[in-house]
């Protein structure tokens, strides 16, 4: 059975011109615009089943009993499915370590935990389906923070731990440590002569993509089943949702429909094995969709952290020795926990050079919900700190903030504090003198001829000033973020291009299982094949688990890896050819033995121009088809003791400058602009890049002035799962973000390209706050700011 | 219940509608017009936004029998209408409304999520005002949310829109 609204035509699109560093237009975009394109949660089939999951109404409890006969006895609904329901001894997943029961064995760890599953022939049927479902709770103590997680009698999350971290932890309740350590930093802080020290918060932001949380399971005649779905990554979905099934993975065949977003949301599972079990057990077609309040207590959410810094310097400016002390709370399950410490801890410097060092970075398994993955994956969370920090030592010494991070810049050739080198153009000062230079907004922009237009001041349509006590800050923040998955991780793409002659002309079709997202992974694919193989024609195949993992969305990766592959197959192809060529018409012209020989406007042509052959002519009705994983440089693991190590494979870096307007006497904030200046190393798409810079840096205007998952310490429960009460920026609330693009390659990557999809949201957050500080006069040691932080009435 | 009314121009009637379904729901599940999305089904991200009777609505937060003998425009229909209100000349060679191209040439669609209920908002806006300032896109647009773009592109889309509506091309 194939689903009805299937992607492969609806997904996909027309082709568009243009090779690589050409602002290509999307081939997707006519879908999109039409309203065709068919996102997961439009997926539709004949007979389908509405899937709803049940979910804990408690923090932390025992389950007593839990009562479905009410639940299936309802008109309507086709299985109600529990913990016992599951069909193998596998009942737990986890992107690193397998310790999330896909529903609750015995103890929920957060609320908001699924319980149990149902599917009904309508959704309202599964919903209140699932509410007749009686779970009886003893309620457990709470763990919600560093202090409750390691203290002597604390209550252990996962009393049983066996994953391989467990043996270096200082407690079971801590998921990851990891400390770096080089050079001397207490010798070297008696050398300073300002030591400056400060406490940070940082609350718990939500991707909020838009498309929620959804998709289709179809199951199929030879026992398996066929998963319509949203996600980052195609493979890692299928290693953890087939052996739960019971099934082997070529019987779980997975197709990736349109992805409303992702933003690091959508690397863990959510849905993806409840709709299968239920297809399964129902032998029907299975869809869910979460809707708003489900989806935020469907998927991680950012780390919210505690960090510790202290800074020392001497009077000509010169950074002595960095110490600090970042606690992530992970939530009640792993996720990508490790990960985001092994971020925190090697980027927790920033982008300067700095020889003395004591890091240490841990996440924390408490009852809040579960953190993991967003974009900026633990720099995010140590740049708003470390950035704080140097304001703060530039003001006690009396120099300028872009001055004094300027003199103290990484570069190429800087060690890191992990001690591996940083070996491509590292331009920190650049694009801190670059975002200096850009032109200022214009002061009092609301002032008009018939007044003041209230649209532009702090506190909008509200009406809550015509400009009387609103003061103007700027504030400067720089920050680094590595480029795919570090510490010796195995980080490969896979791509498969077939190059045939159809309607008499040349097409190049690029299959891979990459997650498109909204990034334009899709466009710049075919940019790189239209420039490897000169071709005009690239169809996109659909991504789904037909061909090899392009391993995930995320890490800002894909225009490197799954683009670097895309790339190597198509030379490879294009080798193909020639040999083809070579054969058939090398005995025409001295040149095919002779010349370096190109691919171009569809034929084969020496470095020197002279057309050789047309390709039509060349392949003669025969494909050449090459599939071949690709990956790039490898890493290796931090030292466990310190932190010393080659980790990452790249870094990115963006630099902004935020501009705002406080109504200091309401503690309204107003940002009139956010301009980024930031080194993409070569922009493939250059549409595309501003496109990402500007999304990347408004997401990191919402963590310092709006979003925040309100978790109540004493109950651990979520206060705000809504759009109405977990505010994202709208269009009023996003300044002007004009963007400078500086392109050094880095020699060791495709075309010299860097990742740049989440640079900019590091660097913004920062950047808003410095410049409210400057406003207000106040220290601001946690984001987001509220307007009760910055009246004093909090 | 039945619901009979007129979507894109032309008349629809949704049979066994429960009544608590929303127009939304009737529009993607029952009549096979999934364009309206469904990101936050409480009317506060727009991404479902209609034009009901002319006006821009939140689909979500429509109940179906509210619909009843009235006309719907949804972003399935938007190129139709753009066309009529033009005069029956075609706007653009790709058949698509002058806004759908603008959010096209402009790189304004990302995920794309958020784009329907945009273009749906933001052609209403520049018929009722063909040359707003920034201010008055800002405004206009204040009940969608987009998470990908920063509305930079989207701000220029609405500019092209409207430069393009004024030269006449």
């Amino acid at each position: 059975m194939a689903a009805n609204g299937a992607p492969t035509k609806l997904t996909q699109g027309a082709p568009a011109k243009g090779g690589i560093g050409e602002s290509t237009l999307r081939p997707d975009g006519t879908l999109k615009v039409t309203g065709e394109f068919a996102y997961s949660s439009d997926m539709w089939h004949e007979d389908m089943l509405w899937g709803q999951i049940l979910r804990s109404t408690v923090a932390h409890a025992e389950i007593v009993s839990i009562d479905t006969a009410e639940a299936l006895a309802l008109p309507g609904v086709y299985a109600v499915m529990t913990y016992d329901d599951l069909p193998t001894d596998v009942r737990h997943y986890g992107l690193e370590i397998q310790d999330t029961p896909v529903l609750a064995h015995g103890k929920v760890r957060h609320h908001g935990e699924p319980v149990a599953i149902v599917a009904a022939d309508h959704p309202e049927t599964a919903r209140r389906a699932a509410a007749k479902i009686k779970v009886e709770y003893r309620e457990l103590p709470l763990v919600t923070d560093e202090a409750s997680a390691t203290a002597p009698d604390a209550v252990l999350v996962h009393e049983h731990r066996t994953d391989h971290h467990i043996h270096h932890v200082p407690h079971p309740n801590i998921v990851h440590r990891q400390p770096i350590v080089r050079g001397d930093a207490e010798a070297a802080a008696r050398r300073a002569d300002v030591i400056v020290r400060g406490e940070y918060t940082f609350g718990m932001q939500d991707q909020a993509f838009l498309g929620p949380e959804s998709g289709l399971a179809v199951p199929e005649e030879d026992g398996g089943v066929h998963l319509y779905i949203a996600t980052q990554w195609l493979h890692s979905d299928l290693r953890q949702m087939a052996p739960v099934l019971g099934l082997p993975e070529d019987k779980v065949r997975m197709t990736l429909s349109g992805v409303g977003g992702a933003f690091g949301g959508r690397e863990d599972l959510s849905m993806q094995i409840h709709a299968c079990l239920l297809a399964l057990r129902t032998g029907k077609p299975v869809k869910i969709v979460y809707n708003r309040f489900e989806s935020f207590f469907g998927h991680v959410h950012r780390h919210p952290a505690k960090l510790s810094y202290e800074h020392g310097a001497t009077r000509d400016g010169k950074l002595t020795h960095v110490k600090c002390r970042i606690v992530l709370d992970g939530g009640a399950y792993a996720s990508a926990s490790p990960a985001v410490v092994g971020n925190a801890s090697s980027l927790g410097v920033g982008p300067y050079a700095v020889d003395h060092v004591d890091i240490e970075a841990i996440a924390l398994y408490t009852n809040n919900p579960p953190c993991g993955a967003m974009r900026g994956f633990g720099a995010v969370q140590a740049c708003f700190a470390y950035e704080a920090q140097m304001d703060k030592v530039a003001r006690e010494l009396g120099l300028d903030p872009v001055e004094f991070r300027q003199r103290n810049a990484m570069e190429q050739g800087t060690l890191m504090p992990t001690g591996q080198p940083v070996d491509s153009p590292a331009p920190v000062a650049e694009l801190l003198r670059r975002v200096k230079a850009m032109p200022m907004p214009p002061e009092r922009q609301w002032e008009s001829s018939e007044g003041a237009d209230v649209r532009q001041l702090p506190g909008g349509l509200s009406n809550t000033t015509h400009g009387e006590g609103v003061v103007r800050g700027v504030g400067y923040a720089v920050g680094i973020k590595n480029v795919g998955f570090s510490e010796g991780f195995d980080d490969y793409s896979t791509a498969r291009v077939r190059l045939e002659v159809a309607g008499g002309e040349p097409v190049a079709t690029v299959h891979t299982a990459m997650a498109e997202v909204g990034q334009g992974g899709v466009t710049v694919h075919a940019q790189i094949a239209r420039t490897e193989l000169g071709v005009a024609q690239v169809t996109i195949h659909p991504a789904d688990t037909a061909v090899g993992s392009a391993g995930s969305t995320s890490a800002s990766r894909q225009t490197y890896v799954t683009g670097g592959a895309v790339k190597h197959a198509c030379e490879l192809v294009r080798e193909r050819v020639l040999e083809i060529g070579r054969r058939r018409f090398g005995s025409y012209h001295p040149a095919w033995a002779t010349a370096e020989l190109l691919l171009e406007g569809g034929k084969v042509v020496t470095d020197g121009g002279e057309v050789l052959a047309d390709l039509v002519d060349v392949l003669e009705g025969e494909a050449v088809e090459v599939e071949r994983e690709w990956r790039h440089r490898p890493t290796e693991p931090f030292d466990p003791r310190t932190g010393q190590g080659n980790g990452h494979v790249q870094y990115s870096f963006a630099a902004h400058r935020a501009v705002v307007e406080v109504d200091t006497e309401l503690g309204l904030v107003k940002v009139i602009e956010l301009a980024c200046a930031q080194d993409v190393g070569k922009a493939l798409n250059p549409l595309s890049v501003v496109g990402q810079i500007q999304g990347g840096t408004t997401q990191g205007l919402g963590i310092a002035v709006m979003e925040e998952i309100v978790v109540d310490p004493k109950t651990a429960k979520v206060r705000n799962p809504s759009f109405t009460d977990y505010l994202i920026p709208t269009i009023l609330d996003t300044p002007t973000i004009p963007v400078d693009v500086l392109e050094l390659a880095d020699d060791h990557a495709p075309y010299g390209l860097r990742g740049i999809g989440e640079a900019p949201t590091l660097s913004s957050t920062p950047a808003v706050l410095a410049a409210i500080r400057d406003a207000t006069g106040l220290p601001l040691d946690r984001t987001p700011v509220r307007p009760e932080h910055l009246t004093g009435t909090n | 219940m039945r619901v009979n009314f007129t979507v894109n121009g032309r008349p629809q009637e949704a049979d066994d509608v429960w009544e608590g379904e929303s127009l939304l729901y009737v529009l993607r599940e029952r009549l096979g017009l999934p364009g309206s999305k469904n990101a936050c089904e409480q009317g506060e991200c727009g991404s479902c936004t209609v034009r009901l009777d002319g006006v821009p609505v939140c689909s979500c937060l429509v109940a179906a029998g509210q619909a009843e003998g009235r006309e719907v425009v949804t972003v399935e229909g938007l190129a139709e209408y753009a066309r009529e209100r033009a005069g029956g000349t075609p706007a653009q060679d790709s058949g698509l409304a002058p806004i759908q191209q603008a959010f096209l040439d402009a790189g304004a669609v990302q995920c794309g999520f958020c784009t329907p209920g945009l273009l749906v908002a933001a052609d209403e806006m520049l018929e009722r005002n063909p040359t707003p300032s920034d201010a008055d896109i800002r405004e206009a647009l204040s009940g969608n949310l987009c998470r990908c773009t920063g509305y930079e592109k989207i701000m220029d889309a609405v500019r092209l829109a409207a430069a393009r509506q004024s030269e006449g091309v």
